[in-house]
């Protein structure tokens, strides 16, 4: 039997960039900043969150979205921070998408939040195809899990905005490279900013406050340009 | 693992391809696929057999085209492809590239048909 070819040109990804894309321009809309936290498991991504959400809670109005796989631990302990979490459990799916993302902020009132922290399920892989919305993403990498994970995962460092080095008052036991880490990264993706933080004594977690409260700032800047 | 949720994907669109041009007996799906997309194309391609179990898709074969990556060069002025996906830089003169012109897609491109 003979066959002939139809020309489809089809993005696959196509609804969810759509979905993500009227998102952000909600977010636009409502003035909220919306960052997303991507790592592998056990990067101390909660624990920065948690830092996250307290120190800005004190001036600002916060909330998030975490994704896992399975458990509410962590939305339990990120609500000692703010009562606005909400756990987005994905079963077997190892990822968020905008449509997850849409779904969960259902019934909230985004121009009463100033900062929204949306938190991927720990995976350095696929979280880098979707598109959540977020203006800003932030990738996660702690100073245990060695120098060479953005040369390992090009594709998420690649997507990211910021880079987050966290566990730092672990840096000298895991005898880790900063500096190698810092080329790595800068390889992945030329021009990339780093921030170096602990969690756990609050070290550095200023300079994140500070690039937080200028995005915002952008933010509210955006709001008015496009609302105007 | 997010081959399979892209796997799913494709077959929604490829259906919805074929609703809208009354209905196509596909036998080969032709997709491009950079290699910075974040997609594995062994684990898609054994999730694509694994997603069309039952559906009108059951019998097509995914061909798959892999993308290079390929930056521009401000140095330079054209587009390269880097040493490796983990260097992003100029291949020639070694300027770091932060604009990527290709290498993130994934596409179906067309199907083949029964005529």
């Amino acid at each position: 039997m003979s066959t002939r070819m139809v020309e489809v040109r089809a993005k696959v990804m196509k609804q969810n960039d759509l979905l993500a894309r009227a998102l952000r321009e909600r977010f636009t809309r409502e003035g909220t900043c919306v960052v997303g936290l991507v790592s592998s498991p056990g990067s101390g991504k909660t624990a920065f969150l948690e830092k996250l959400l307290s120190g800005l809670a004190r001036d600002a109005r916060v909330a998030a979205l975490v994704g896992d796989l399975a458990t509410e631990n962590d939305a339990e302990r990120l609500r000692r921070a703010t009562p606005n979490v909400r756990q987005i459990t994905t079963g077997t799916v190892c990822h968020l998408d905008a449509q997850m993302v849409d779904r969960a902020l259902e019934s909230w009132q985004l121009d009463r939040i100033d900062f929204l922290f949306i938190e991927n399920v720990g995976n350095l892989v696929c979280p880098s195809s979707y598109d959540l919305g977020e203006e800003l993403r932030f990738v996660l990498l702690s100073a245990t899990e060695g120098e060479d994970k953005p040369l390992k995962y090009p594709t998420i460092f690649n997507s990211s905005d910021v880079a987050i080095i966290t566990k730092m008052d672990l840096a000298d036991a895991a005898e880790f490279d900063l500096a190698a880490a810092r080329r790595n990264i800068e390889s992945v993706r030329p021009g990339m900013r780093v921030l170096e933080v602990s969690a756990k004594t609050g070290a550095g977690m200023q300079a994140v406050f500070d690039l937080l409260h200028a995005q915002l700032a952008r933010a509210r800047h955006l709001q008015t340009t496009a609302t105007r | 693992m997010h081959e399979l949720s892209i796997a799913l994907s494709m077959i929604d669109q490829i259906g919805e391809e074929s609703a809208s041009r009354g209905g196509l007996e596909v036998e080969i799906v032709h997709l491009k696929l950079g290699i910075f997309s974040g997609v594995d194309k062994e684990a898609l391609s054994f999730a694509w057999k694994l997603a069309c179990e039952g559906t009108p898709l059951e019998r097509s074969r995914l061909v798959i085209e892999s993308i290079p990556l390929v930056i521009y060069c401000e140095a330079c002025g054209r587009d390269r492809v880097p040493p490796s996906v983990y260097q992003l830089s100029c291949p020639d003169c070694g300027t770091s590239g932060q604009k990527i012109v290709s290498g993130r897609e994934i596409e179906v491109t067309s199907l083949e048909v029964l005529a």
